[in-house]
């Protein structure tokens, strides 16, 4: 019973929303009361979807096999949280999460939006409610959650058991929350271009958004490479796999929209490329979520190819991405630019930053696509992996990290270099010391280790520099440069935690890449060998039942170079339902750096074991939630909660009317 | 960066600005495209089939990638060293590989091996590569059996 009212509620959420499109698109010049529809329709899709989803999460819950999606993916005997996350870890399911995200992010504008103009309010609600009529409808029409399955059989096939972990609980929903969050942003751009205005409130109101989502992906994709990381037990955590990329782009180009939003807000700039950005960014997090699922990519993500589904995806996509960029071409000139800067300025240091992102956007693009495209043409079959984006991708970051930290300390309009340089020196000069010292005493001769260590110190100090220099420290006494520094606005701060996070990233790229080892060697049980100063003795086998696996386990004892001991368990599982195996490596952490370890078949009762220790590898994610933490500091920035827009929104109101 | 001070003093006219900022998208647009070419020039890695292998005479030491079946009763191991066959049933490849194999490679099922031919004309792999799922065939493997006229899709998708 609650499937059908699931199923007709997501009936109704798309019946509402198509109506919502044609008719905000048709009548979004009458004013406050087609704002007002718009809005109830709004929150109106949210709350059906919302019903939708909480529907299918109760027949996984309590194993409602005669739900088919269920049937294909859960399984009695599993733990509540895989039963819940099971939802979404498949293409239907899916499809239901993203959607309601998009209605979620929609009734949010119309819940904060109601200091928006009227029209602009309008616009945004009706092309999100377009997008969700769009996918709603596809979900409906060609990939039902709510088929049902009859006669239910008593027990279901089980979910994939590389999903079956916390992983897919939190992964995907945050990564969604990043995707689908720029749609806001893209909702507003095509409001910008239809209704031909565009300023400075435009942009303080797109920001917080941009923010808002940019900070869900950055925790999604750290998140996920992390999930790739212990669950996947090759101990790499980044493969440059078409899936990975495509969660990377939109996180570029959003980082880059981050950026000219804040030109635009502050001195009306780039007014036409922000808009610009807005689409593609969106269009990128498309690709990302949809490329993948046509099944003309193959990844180790994909689940669910069907040609017919792929052809409609390609269709909508195409549909989506292509108007949006016709609007763009018809409607951009209409914009009109402002606001004049120097070529060395905050402004000129901003547009530099886009540029090389933009541009390491076409990179991974080209080396994602490329493939594809020489197979449709030539039919020859080619991969482009790590070395491609290594090569390309870091020449074009290394020179964006090497003027970041100016960008900070540069003022607004008109610059001056020099100075900018005399406070950087101290940092400068750090970086060089401390990169100088860690090469010296582990012994690298030559390699790009060192330049890669100092572009991470040069980012770091350089983000603690601009702190320093703002609070005066050391040229006033202390206790007036504390004040000074609790004093900053918090945008100074997120600023300055974003950079030293991505320099703590690089830092931790970096350590990993240069001194990572390895060992692969066949133990038998009380055996022991030895890695990087670590003893890894093999203690025991047994063989263990979990709710709905069997485990093969092995006990190691490790002794850290000095001298204390810890337990590690790695297992191979193979699942009752489906039969298949999977290996869970044993990860233990020391300070920054961790020690990874993963058992083989065993065979003739002898086993291989491979170990790594990766030095500093937790630096890469923690340098990542630091600009996550960045992102969430920058949204509690008083000028959003107060003022600004709401004056700026109702004079271009009056202005419009 | 620096530039004559009394350009500075007053200030770059638009035409100067507009001229400078399309300067330096050009400079970052060509040097990616460049990058972007000679990597995709030495950075790719052409996929084969056992067939394509021998057709092609592909020379030692070149990286590829070798897609195929993992022959029947071909697959050895001795302690972390394992050697086997990839096949697509109308050519053979010997193929040697040290460390852990993923969990689903099986003697009869889909795997894609990176590495290149050592010189006596066995694969050196230097990663297996078979996907989490027991149904499982990797497309391209499937493209090279149907070439070779052994595609039997009785195994699902």
């Amino acid at each position: 019973m609650s499937i059908e009212l699931g199923h007709f509620a997501l009936i109704l959420a798309f019946a509402i929303a198509t109506v919502s499109a044609v008719g905000g698109f048709a009548f979004w010049r009458s004013g406050q009361r087609i704002a007002l529809v718009l809005s109830q329709g709004a929150v109106l899709q949210f709350i059906l979807i919302a019903v939708a989803f909480a529907a299918l999460i109760q027949a996984f819950v309590t194993s409602d096999f005669s739900l088919l999606l269920a049937a294909n993916n859960s399984h009695s005997l599993k733990p509540l949280i895989f039963k819940i996350s099971g939802v979404w870890g498949n293409h239907e399911g899916s499809m239901v999460l993203w959607i309601f995200i998009l209605v979620a992010f929609g009734a949010m504008v119309a819940t904060f939006g109601r200091k928006l103009p009227h029209d602009l309010l309008a616009l945004v609600l009706a092309t999100q409610s377009l997008l969700t009529s769009a996918f709603a409808g596809f979900t409906i029409f060609t990939s039902n959650p709510f088929a049902r399955l009859i006669p239910a059989p008593i027990e279901g096939n089980d979910l994939n058991p590389v999903l079956q972990d916390i992983g897919l609980a939190i992964h995907p929903p945050l990564l969604y929350a990043g995707y689908v969050g720029f749609s806001i942003c893209f909702s507003f751009a095509i409001a910008a271009l239809v209704s031909g205005r565009i300023d400075q409130a435009w942009a303080r109101w797109v920001r917080p958004w941009t923010m808002l989502s940019w900070t869900f992906l950055t925790l999604g994709i750290a998140m996920g490479s992390y999930w790739a990381y212990y669950e996947l037990g090759w101990g790499g955590w980044w493969f440059w796999d078409p899936v990975e990329n495509a969660s990377f782009m939109p996180w570029l180009a959003g980082t880059a929209l981050l950026h000219s939003a804040l030109v635009m807000e502050k001195r009306n700039a780039l007014k036409i490329w922000t808009v610009f950005l807005s689409i593609i960014t969106f269009s990128l997090s498309l690709l990302g979520t949809f490329l993948v699922r046509s099944g003309i990519l193959t990844s180790v993500h994909t689940f669910a190819s069907d040609p017919t589904r792929g052809l409609v995806i390609l269709t909508l996509l195409a549909l989506v991405i292509g108007g949006a960029f016709a609007l763009f071409a018809f409607r951009a000139a209409s914009l009109r630019q402002g606001g004049l800067f120097a070529p060395v300025s905050r402004e000129g240091a901003l547009i530099l930053n886009n540029l090389f992102l933009a541009t390491a956007v076409g990179a991974v693009l080209v080396g994602t696509l490329y493939p594809l495209l020489l197979d449709a043409l030539a039919g020859t079959t080619i991969s482009v992996g790590a070395p491609f984006f290594n090569l390309t991708f870091g020449t074009l970051m290394a020179p964006l990290l090497l003027v970041l930290p100016f960008g900070p300390l540069l003022a607004w309009k008109r610059a001056d270099i020099v100075s900018a340089a005399q406070r950087l020196i101290g940092a400068a000069a750090l970086a060089i010391f401390v990169t100088i010292l860690i090469s010296a005493l582990s012994g690298i001769a030559v390699s790009l280790a060192p330049l890669g260590l100092l572009l991470g110190f040069w980012v770091a100090f350089g983000a603690i520099a601009e702190l320093v220099d703002r609070s005066k420290l050391g040229r006033i006494p202390l206790a007036e440069s504390g004040r000074r520094l609790i004093g900053l606005p918090r945008s100074a701060w997120s600023t300055a935690i974003a950079h030293f996070g991505i320099g703590i990233t690089v830092l931790g790229i970096v350590a990993t890449s240069a001194w990572e080892t390895e060992r692969v060697t066949t133990l038998n049980p009380g055996e022991s060998t030895e890695l990087s100063g670590y003893t890894i003795a093999f203690d025991r086998f047994d063989t263990v039942e979990g709710p709905n696996y069997l485990s093969d386990e092995g006990h190691f004892t490790v002794t850290a170079p000095d001298g204390g001991t810890r337990q590690m368990l790695a297992d191979r599982r193979t699942y009752v339902a489906s039969g298949m195996p999977t290996t869970e490596a044993a990860i233990e952490t020391y300070g920054f750096s961790q020690l990874y370890l993963q058992l083989g078949e065993p065979l003739d009762n002898t086993h291989v074991v491979r170990v790594w220790h990766k030095p500093y590898i937790t630096l890469i994610w923690l340098g990542a939630i630091l600009m996550a933490c960045a992102g969430f500091l920058s949204l509690t920035d008083r000028k959003l909660r107060v003022g600004a827009p709401r004056r700026a929104a109702k004079s271009a109101a009056q202005a419009a009317e | 960066m620096t530039m004559p001070s009394t350009i500075r003093k007053q200030g770059w006219s638009r035409k100067q600005k507009r001229l400078a900022v399309i300067a330096g998208l050009a400079v970052v647009v060509a040097l990616a495209t460049t990058l972007v070419l000679v990597a995709l020039r030495d950075q790719i890695v052409f996929f084969y089939s056992p067939s394509d292998v021998v057709a092609r005479e592909v020379a030692a030491g070149t990286p590829i990638r070798l897609g195929g079946l993992v022959k029947d009763g071909s697959w050895v191991r001795q302690g972390q060293d394992n050697s086997f066959t990839v096949t697509d049933g109308a050519r053979d490849i010997a193929a040697r590989y040290t460390g852990i194999l993923p969990d689903l490679f099986r003697e009869g099922q889909g795997v894609v091996a990176e590495g290149s031919l050592g010189p006596d004309g066995t694969f050196m792999a230097t990663n297996v590569l078979a996907k989490h799922d027991e149904n499982y065939i990797p497309k391209e493997v499937v493209e090279a059996l149907k070439a070779s006229g052994e595609w039997r899709p009785e195994g699902g998708e």
